[in-house]
């Protein structure tokens, strides 16, 4: 089974779509005309780069290259965890919080799948190591953001009952235990509700793609397996991760809630 | 006044207030007035070690920097004025209380059984100071207690701390805007005003 190509009409078509969507989201006043139009244009323009980029590196296998863009795609995701924080720590943290526990969790799990699982020859193979890592990332960087935002948005609301906790003299693990499981639980949901509902609502995108590209439709199925397996545990431990940083970062060596290391709106 | 267990400010600094000199005896009631926004609430905090602060607080040999927080903050207890609470029922909130201090307070056990969200203010700032009583304090910290309760429940948590404080010789800093009260209770009072603790006598405030 062979790959029917796409041809420049074929995509004008579908970004069609998108204008007539964006065109009547004009007409009704809703303010999304230019996010959906600027969101479009970034996905054609980041897509067909990444492209570029991907047959250059699976031209040439070599693991510095592999390294450097998963570094890139790493450096990427932990800055849109800072952004879509509502309070994020100040300084160096709000960057750091969400990559370094992204980059334990997903890096871990992708060179775990990579090694022991596929058993891809060298384990860094740019064709399996880049877009496992970019579904890695990807989900876990949403996991970690929604968690990260529960928390700190948690703590910044019920300041007066984490204190009050602290005065009755509980240390800050147990004080912040509720928002964290709370937080563990958001980061959690998208992953959840996906495995649950993979296959009876909705077909997952990759394994779509690989039907469409010709796979035989039982070795997609098991790669969907495999990778919705992976970025559940991948996300999951770097929520973990994130929101255990995170937590200590709320206090200081004396029990005491810290609300001056997050950023004010 | 015996101050083997007296709870005493050694030159407490915080967010621009002091150095604070304060001695509070065992078994003393000392009430603490002013003006709002003189820093009242943040002395209280700054003693039950919630805020950053410089200087030290002891209570008789034991001082602040001396123990973990949690342990100085169970020994020195502050009950802020608004409660806050994080679980649907009143007894989630407890683990043992005293009958006769729920009795004391107009209450008997059935309140366990209550959400918190049915209450008033005035009862859950009652107890809020069971609450905290439960872990049997050796130092009490009190920002205005009394601030949401009518008359009679004012008399009742008065003669309740007022107990305590004596039968155990717990010292306690009291804060109130009501100087009839704090001649009630308060053995020394003081007005916090421009960052400076000054000792007031008998003829202060009405």
């Amino acid at each position: 089974m062979s790959v029917i190509p796409l041809s420049a009409l074929d995509l004008s078509l579908a970004a069609l779509l998108v204008l007539v969507l964006a065109a009547l989201s004009f007409h009704m006043r809703l303010k999304l005309t230019g996010s959906l139009l600027v969101a479009a244009f970034r996905t054609t323009v980041q897509l067909c780069l990444i492209g570029m980029v991907l047959k250059l590196i699976f031209a040439h296998a070599q693991w510095p290259w592999v390294a450097l863009i998963a570094t890139v795609m790493l450096l990427a995701a932990g800055r849109e965890v800072m952004a879509r924080q509502n309070h994020r720590f100040t300084g160096a943290w709000g960057f750091g919080v969400g990559t370094c526990s992204m980059f334990v969790s997903s890096f871990a799990v992708t060179v775990l799948a990579l090694s022991v699982i596929v058993g891809a020859d060298p384990w860094y193979q740019p064709q399996y190591a880049v877009p496992l890592l970019g579904m890695l990332l990807g989900n876990t960087m949403n996991g970690v953001s929604l968690g990260l935002n529960h928390l700190t948005q948690g703590a910044w609301q019920q300041r007066s009952v984490l204190e009050q906790r602290l005065l009755l003299g509980q240390d800050w693990k147990e004080v912040i235990s509720d928002i964290r499981r709370e937080s563990m639980r958001t980061g959690m949901i998208p992953i959840i509700n996906s495995m649950a509902a993979a296959g009876l609502v909705s077909l997952p995108g990759m394994m779509t793609g690989q039907i469409l590209g010709g796979s035989p439709v039982l070795e997609a199925v098991k790669y969907q397996i495999l990778i919705m397996f992976l970025i559940a545990a991948g996300t999951g431990f770097g929520i973990l991760a994130a929101l255990a940083i995170a937590s200590r970062r709320l206090f200081d060596d004396r029990h005491r809630l810290r609300l001056d290391s997050l950023k004010t709106q | 006044m015996p101050m083997g267990n007296g709870l005493q400010l050694h030159e407490l600094r915080f967010a621009g207030f002091g150095p604070f000199r304060l001695t509070v005896g065992a078994g003393e009631c000392v009430g603490l007035s002013g003006p709002s926004g003189a820093g009242k609430t943040r002395l209280l905090r700054a003693i039950s070690d919630l805020d950053p602060h410089e200087g030290e607080v002891s209570l008789g040999d034991l001082a602040c920097s001396g123990v973990a927080a949690p342990l100085w903050r169970r020994q020195v207890a502050l009950l802020p004025a608004e409660s806050a609470w994080w679980r649907d029922l009143v007894g989630a909130h407890f683990t043992s209380v005293d009958e006769a201090w729920l009795s004391a307070l107009g209450f008997d056990q059935a309140v366990m059984a209550v959400p918190v969200s049915r209450l008033s203010t005035g009862e859950r700032q009652r107890l809020a100071l069971l609450r905290m009583m439960e872990n049997r304090p050796r130092a009490l910290l009190l920002d205005e207690p009394t601030a949401s309760l009518d008359a009679d429940n004012t008399l009742r948590v008065e003669a309740l701390i007022r107990n305590y404080h004596r039968q155990q010789g717990v010292p306690v800093l009291w804060v109130s805007h009501d100087p009839a009260q704090l001649r009630r209770v308060a053995d020394r009072r003081f007005v916090l005003e421009n960052g400076q603790l000054l000792e007031a006598g008998p003829q202060v405030a009405p």
